[in-house]
């Protein structure tokens, strides 16, 4: 894409891109920091991640603040218009995201800050686990699709998002399993399933910042379609 | 005055539209002119259902210079049509060709097929006068005569004789003056100069005047360019209030007002007609990649 004729539209541009960016960086770290605090068992960095979301929300802010700025001055068309609407909604599922990770932190102090049912035993976790490396690795690719406009590998995501419903159905099933073994599990089993739920919601807002990259790569909104559909979509043409 | 027609019986053909749509414009070859070889034909539909004027091919050349590359658009009843592109990109002198305005302009020649109605405006039998009055034009500056606020109104309908009594005539110049949403504001200075009036006054009278004959199509070239934002804003409204009954075309350098006015935008670009589409298309996802660089602000 050639310059814009204003220069410090392409600045401004192009930090609020930087800003996003920075923000999905934070919010996968505080995935990554949430899910090592619930497996090694770390009071301390659960708090850390449940004190860390003021930082995302701030950015959340700052972000919105630049993009009526943004709009207000400098009336954005085309692809500029896409772009900027694209990063004002991929904000919000990122803010989301922080939320979801706060909150499995906090189900980390639940889980282990000496509530009276005992440590959950480690297989309990071992969903969310495997879970949590999809949700990170969707993540990622949607953040690198924005990043390098790459409609394919925004695609992906939304494919990954399939995996991700079916890896949470399976560990739901399993949960269940584990409180009729011994029904004493029923308090552990609880926090757990609200931690694989808050990874299958992380899937979705990824998914979600995916289909904002093809809208703003393509120009069409595919959100609520099947997975096919989507991909139809984004195929034909041109 | 140097004007001929030459009958391109190609143009109109019956072949489906879809195929005819991108097959119309030309491949332009490249030229020390720069970008003109990235613009093969127009890309959109350049074609509506029943529309009230049809151009095809449509070629101007101010001596030896062409000044426009066969343009074809269709422009529908009741719509707001406008054209936006770079100084110089033949969207005004397309304007013109619609009434027949380049005729006064000395060794401009104008070929292809304009149609109002579907009837050929180049028609050697067609009165130029009448035309101009089924196709009336508003200018980028106002340009009232210097007569009375009224007889600016009345000056049209006379020559054209639409009225019989002095009666028939009040009334036609208060209806067209309350359409152009001026009446209230110059009912106690009907005898005035329209000259006095503001700038966006002033506009609003032209706009008056040009509704007084009854026309079927308005063309505006920069309507509100030489207006302040209130101004501006009170022809915008009257445009779309206007739609009702006429159809508009509209020449504007502001995008903005493109995008506020119009429901189809067409973007010329060095004489070529380089994209056409719903004025939502072409501001949210324009095809071309000149439209997108026009729009965006990324000319160098």
């Amino acid at each position: 894409m050639n310059e814009h004729t204003v220069k410090r539209f392409d600045a401004e541009l192009t930090e609020l891109k930087a800003l996003v960016l920075q923000m999905g960086g934070l919010v996968h770290e505080q995935i990554d920091w949430a899910m090592r605090a619930i497996v090694s068992e770390d009071l301390e960095l659960c708090r850390d991640v449940i004190a860390r979301d003021h930082v995302v929300n701030f950015m959340d802010v700052q972000a919105d603040e630049r993009i009526v700025n943004l709009l207000a001055l400098r009336q954005p068309m085309g692809s500029d218009l896409r772009t900027i609407t694209s990063l004002g909604k991929a904000v919000t599922d990122l803010e989301r995201i922080g939320d979801e990770a706060e909150r499995i932190a906090r189900m980390g102090l639940q889980m282990f800050g000496g509530s009276s049912l005992g440590v959950p035993g480690p297989k309990l976790l071992r969903d969310a686990s495997s879970m949590a490396k999809l949700a990170k690795s969707m993540l990622t690719d949607a953040l690198d699709a924005f990043a390098r406009l790459d409609v394919d590998l925004a695609l992906s995501v939304a494919k990954q998002d399939n995996d991700l419903d079916a890896e949470f159905q399976s560990a739901l099933r399993r949960l269940a399993t584990y409180t009729m073994e011994d029904p004493r599990n029923v308090g552990h089993v609880i926090n757990a399933t609200f931690i694989v739920k808050s990874l299958e919601r992380i899937g979705d807002h990824a998914k979600n910042i995916a289909e904002y990259v093809i809208y703003l790569i393509k120009g069409k909104d595919v959100r609520h379609v099947s997975t096919e559909t989507l991909t139809e979509q984004v195929l034909d043409d041109d | 005055m140097q004007s001929t027609y030459e009958a391109d019986n190609d143009a109109l053909t019956d072949e489906p539209p879809a195929e005819r749509a991108g097959n119309l414009g030309h491949v332009a070859p490249s030229t020390p002119e720069g970008r003109t070889a990235e613009i093969e034909g127009t890309v959109g539909s350049i074609e509506v259902d029943n529309p009230r004027m049809v151009t095809r091919g449509v070629e101007v050349y101010y001596g030896d210079k062409r000044a426009i590359h066969g343009v074809s658009l269709d422009i529908g009843r009741n719509e707001v049509v406008s054209m936006i592109g770079p100084s110089g990109c033949g969207k005004s002198t397309y304007l013109r060709c619609l009434n027949r305005m380049n005729d006064t302009i000395e060794g401009c020649r104008v070929s292809g097929r304009i149609e109002l109605d579907g009837e050929n405006i180049y028609d050697r039998a067609l009165d130029v006068v009448q035309l101009r009055a089924r196709v009336g034009m508003v200018f980028q500056k106002p340009n009232p005569f210097p007569k009375s606020v009224y007889d600016n109104i009345a000056y049209g309908p006379r020559i054209h004789g639409l009225t019989t009594s002095k009666a028939e005539l009040d009334e036609l110049v208060e209806k067209s003056l309350i359409r152009a949403g001026l009446f209230e504001e110059v009912k106690d200075r009907l005898d005035k100069p329209g000259t006095g009036l503001s700038g966006g006054q002033q506009q609003r009278l032209c706009i008056a005047r040009a509704i007084a004959v009854s026309p079927e199509v308005i063309l505006m070239d920069e309507p509100c360019s030489a207006l302040d934002p209130i101004a501006t804003a009170k022809i915008e409204e009257l445009i779309d209030e206007l739609r009702e009954n006429y159809t508009i075309a509209i020449v504007t350098h502001s995008m903005q007002q493109a995008a506020r006015v119009s429901q189809r935008t067409a973007y010329f670009h060095l004489g070529y007609l380089v994209e056409v589409g719903e004025t939502n298309q072409i501001f949210t996802n324009p095809r071309h990649k000149l439209t997108e660089d026009y729009i965006t602000g990324r000319f160098g």
